[in-house]
This record gives C-alpha cells, structure tokens and sequence, in this order.
C-alpha cells in the first residue's frame, strides 16, 4: 500500500500503477475476510440454515412444477440454492458497505483516500475486492450444496461465474451507495430491516413468482420491479448454462446505476463531504 | 386396404420367426470379426467427431386422451399424436419393430400402429377390458390380460386368430414371458398371486401368492428370478421361478413421505441385469435398485403418479410415464439423473421404444 500512498505523480498513471493499486485493495479485503474467521463461518451459516432448516420444512416432497431453467421436477433445496447464493452476495455487498462505515470511523479509508488514483476507480477495486470475497462465500457454499444433493450439471459452475460477478458488482455497489448515506456502525440494522429483508423477500429466491402472483398480483409486480429478482435469476439461469437476457439487462442497467450513484455519493465536492465531519476524512 | 396390411404384417412377422441375424458383438466368422473391428473403429472416430446420440422413437399411450404420443429421443419433443381407441394402455413393439400394439380396453381390443405410417392400420381380437400383454420371443404369439374378464387371451399374430383363453386369478394384469419362452406368468390385481402358466399346454402349473394388488411382473435376463410389483403391499416380491417361492423382497423407504404413497408399478431391469429402476406411482420417483443386493441405492424424482418405464434400445435412457402430470420423465441411465420431462397427452400410461 505504501507504494501507492507515496507516489506523486499527478497524472499519467500507468496500467501498472492501477494494477498495483486494484491487488493491493483486493489482498487487503481478502487479508480481512480471512482474518475474520467469524464473518467466513457466518457468511457460509446462514445460506446453510436457509437451505438445510427452511428448505427442509418447506421441502415438497413430490417436487415442485417445472419452470425455467429447469427441465424436469426439482425438490425446493435446488430450487432455493441460487436464491441463497444471491443471498451471500447480499449480505457481503451490505457488509461490505459496512466496513466502508466502519473504515470511515477508525480513519483507515485515509491511507485509501490518499492515493493519487481517481477515486472512482478506487471504489471500483473496492467493490472488486468485495466481489471477489463473496465469490469465495458463494463456491464454500455451493460444495457444501453439493454435497448435500444439489448437483447442477458440471459446467454450471463455469457458467454462473460472470453472472456472479455482475450480481455480485449491482448488490457491492448498491451497498456502497447506501453506505455513503450511513454516518454510523450502528445504523447497520436499518439496512438490514430496509434494505436486506425487503429486497430478498420480494424476490424469487424463495418461491418461484407465479406462486407470489396467485397471492397478490400488486406484490408480484413489485417483486419483478426488484432487482434482486433479477440478480437471483441471472444466477439461476447460469447455473443451469443458460442466458435470462431480461435478468441480465436488468442487473447491468442497476449495476451502472449504482455504480455512477456510489461514485458521485463519494465525490468529496458532492456527496458525502458535503454531509459534514462524520466520517472525518473528507 | 386393412387386408393388405395385415398380410404385409403378417410376411414381416413370419420372417421375423426365422433366427435373428447376427448383432454386432456376436459375429461368427473371421471375416466378420474383421469387419467387425473396421465398424468398431469407424463407429469410434464417429463417436469422437461429432457424437450425436442415436435417435429412437418412443410411443406413449395416453390413457385419458385416447392418443399415442410420438417422441423423438433425438430432439425429446413429441413429433407425433397417434389417434386411437379408448382408454390406451399396455403399449408395446412387435419384436420385428414394425408395427405397435396398443391394448384399447375400452374398445376390449388391440390396435396395430404401422410404425412407418404412424396410423392405426388394424387390429386383434383380445378378450374384454385388454390391460397388458406379452409376446413370446419369436413375436409369434401374443398373450393378452383381460382385465375383466379374468382370463389371458392368446393370439395368432401371424394369423390374426384367436387360439384360446386361458382363465387366471381376478383382475388380470401383469404379463411377462421367460426369455426361453416356456412359461408365461400374469398376475391378478384382485387375487394378489402371479399365475406361473406353462405356454405349451396353457395350464397354470402354479401360483404364488404375493402382496396386495401386484401390477408387473418382469423376468431377470437370466431367467433366475422374476420380480413381481405389489401397488398396494408397497414391495417387489422376487420369485423363484423353478421353486415358485418368494426369495425375497424389495422394499422402499422414502423420508418425508407416508408409506401408503409409495406404490411400486413399472419395473425396467438392465440387460446385464445389475440395476433395475423401479417406478412407484404416486411417490413421484422411480427407485434404482442393486439387484444383487435387493436394495434401493436411491431414488430419482420424476412426475406425478409414475407409472411405467422403458429403456432405449443402447440402455442410454430411461423414459417414465407420469400420468397424474401428464408428461413422460427422460433418465440419463448411467448418471442415474433425470434430465428432462417431456409434456405429452392426458393420462400417460405405457411406454415403448423402437427396437
């Protein structure tokens, strides 16, 4: 990091230079979720607890009807899998915007802020870094899955990579934003009751939507409206060596959206300077 | 127009009495070896080149449409409705693959489908309600279960002619015949016993009570044992066929679900008769079972009220019958996994594949 905060040249950087820039951000994130053998352990708990208490007093035994991308009866542990890989994704992109709150009040975002590589790209490598930890969440999870019966073909696994990546890079990002607007630790919990429940609720990743449309057409709208929706879709598609062009377009459009928003929030001559000293390193 | 067909019938199913030529795998001579081994490298660089699986062409009978559905194991669509009598069940190839029968109980006959036509061309005249039936190995003689009448038909393919009834327990279902074509074994829904029947004289020579209501009998390729399903009593009895005792029984256990739920039907038994998939009904799976050890090694979930099974002709895949939801499950048979569900007509009920 060292190499990066004393380097003084304005302007001109070198692939290099973001390159080192982009590892340095990526090992110190990976550094901080391994040393958190809790957060890894508890990253992999509660897809776990989902999938092995909910799935199972939720398991229709007889199979459930068949919709894409499947093309025979599954039981509901295959059918929930992909929701709870977007889970973790969820759930790491908020925590990830929490330690930005939490980099922000034990002044470690300085030594970030203070390199001389555009802002905007050093919340990309940070949303890079966290991608890349809740890929490592999401492939714990899916041996584990495996194990207990969930055998997507082979070269799914392959293939719900880049959908990983993207889904991964919509939930950092949109934690990002709503990180900026966070001033304290412990507001964390008004993420979670606001942002985390309601969005992974409303979505197909517990129950396919035309179950939820049968129920309640307005909460099926909203439910098709909700990004993570899509996230959860583009995961389940890919899982299976398929393309939901309608999920894709949706989670790169909010990718974009997000990520432009993130950047702006942190732009110290708009966003989150401008909000007072909270942070204390504008 | 019927004449003429059922003597085109009745030519390729003398023909087909003459010794089956030889397959691959079982050549006589030198030079056969050797062409053997050119087909066997030929067949190997095809395979690495572009390896598209042999297509074979399923018929499904559609119990409550009154159809046959047509699949292609190719592209597993269905390329075909077939138009038959009512109330289709027990479907099955003539041995020379030209013509399928289907048994139309309410019509209490069984149709010819002319394979190449895809059209019911004629048909056989089977006793009331026919439910299931067996051909003996030359494909010579068909034996049909009456479902109402408590009796097995016996029928002259060559001829079209009715040889006689062979009466047997009540509710007459099940029909399997050795592979030596010496006994022929039907067992009775009602009476609970398969009926041991010897083909040359036509009489029961003995019967062995099984559990409640047993659906199918199927016969071990090496005739040692025949394993006979028991929709009520939730068991597969195997049977000693030269003792005609129960040896032993299959059962099944699926957590999660009552026991009353798991009605064993349809049984397809491997040629080298290591794994026999056994569908149970209402359970929606089909369980694999290790014949050498009689147990289930798992159980693969398919569509609702799985009824019938039926291998393509390479053991590739396996093809089941959902009547309740209407569709026909595909097996990878290798993987043990299943890949597809294929929507058909109403009811499927049986199922059978081109040779």
């Amino acid at each position: 990091m060292s190499s990066i905060t004393t380097r003084e040249t304005p302007r001109g950087f070198s692939v290099q230079d973001y390159l080192t820039c982009l590892t340095g951000i990526i090992w110190r994130e990976g550094l901080r979720f391994l040393h958190q053998r809790e957060r890894f352990v508890s990253a992999l708990v509660r897809p776990l607890v989902w999938l092995f208490i909910f799935a199972a007093g939720f398991r229709q035994v007889l199979g459930i009807s068949i919709i894409p991308p499947y093309e025979t009866y599954i039981l509901y542990e295959v059918y929930i899998a992909p929701g709870l890989m977007a889970m973790i994704q969820l759930f790491n992109g908020m925590q990830s915007s929490l330690s930005m709150v939490y980099d922000r009040e034990m002044g470690n975002m300085r030594t970030l802020l203070v390199s001389p590589l555009p802002r905007g790209f050093l919340l990309f490598c940070k949303l890079l870094a966290g991608t890349a930890v809740s890929l490592l969440q999401v492939y714990a999870f899916l041996l584990i899955a495996w194990l207990w019966d969930i055998t997507p073909p082979p070269q799914g696994y392959l293939t719900v990579l880049p959908a990983l990546i993207l889904s991964g890079l919509m939930l950092g990002s949109l934690g990002m934003l709503i990180s900026s607007g966070i001033k304290q630790l412990e507001n964390f919990a008004g993420v979670m009751n606001f942002v985390i429940f309601p969005m992974f609720f409303a979505s197909s990743a517990l129950y396919p939507l035309w179950r939820v449309q049968e129920g309640s057409p307005y909460l099926y709208y909203l439910c098709e409206a909700n990004p993570f929706t899509h996230a959860v879709e583009l995961i389940r598609f890919a899982l299976y060596g398929q393309i939901n062009w309608i999920s894709l377009t949706v989670v790169a459009s909010c990718t974009i959206v997000f990520m432009v928003g993130a950047i702006l929030a942190y732009d110290p001559s708009r966003g989150l300077a401008r909000r007072g000293p909270a942070g204390g390193e504008g | 127009m019927q004449a003429e067909v059922s003597e085109v019938m009745r030519r390729s199913l003398r023909r087909d009495g003459a010794p089956p030529p030889p397959r691959a795998g079982e050549v006589r001579t030198a030079r056969g070896r050797r062409s053997l081994l050119l087909r066997a490298a030929l067949l190997m660089v095809l395979a690495t080149t572009a390896a598209p699986a042999h297509a074979f062409i399923a018929y499904v009978s559609n119990e409550k449409s009154n159809t046959v559905s047509v699949i292609d194991t190719d592209s597993w669509t269905v390329t075909k409705t077939i138009k038959v009598g009512q109330r289709p069940r027990g479907i099955d190839f003539t041995r020379d693959g030209k013509f399928v029968l289907v048994a139309v109980g309410d019509d209490d006959t069984i149709q010819v489908i002319d394979a190449k036509t895809q059209t019911v061309v004629d048909s056989l005249p089977s006793g009331p309600d026919p439910e299931l039936f067996a051909q003996d190995a030359a494909g010579k003689i068909l034996y049909v279960a009456n479902e109402n009448d408590n009796t097995v038909t016996v029928i002259d393919l060559e001829k079209r002619a009715r040889l006689g009834d062979i009466q047997v327990g009540v509710e007459p279902e099940g029909m399997t015949i050795s592979p030596d074509g010496k006994t022929l074994i039907n067992t009775s829904e009602t009476t609970n016993m398969a009926h041991f029947i010897d083909t040359a004289s036509r009489q029961i020579v003995a019967n062995v009570l099984v559990d409640a209501r047993p659906r199918f009998a199927e016969f071990k390729h090496d005739s040692s044992e025949v394993w006979v399903s028991s929709e009520i009593g939730g068991t597969v009895s195997i049977i000693d066929p030269r003792k005609h005792e129960v040896i032993g029984k299959v059962t099944f256990e699926i957590p999660g679900l009552r026991k009353e739920a798991i009605q064993p039907v349809g049984i397809g038994m491997t040629k080298d008769d290591k794994t026999a998939f056994i569908a149970l009904g209402p359970a929606n799976r089909i369980a694999v079972v290790d014949v050498a050890t009689r147990k289930v090694t798992k159980y693969l979930l398919v569509g609702q009220r799985v009824w019938h099974v039926a291998f393509t002709p390479d053991e590739k895949y396996l093809l089941t019958t959902n009547g309740v939801s209407n569709d026909v499950s595909v097996i990878d048979v290798a993987a043990q996994k299943v890949i597809k569900t294929i929507q058909v007509g109403e009811l499927p009920w049986g199922v059978t594949i081109a040779p």
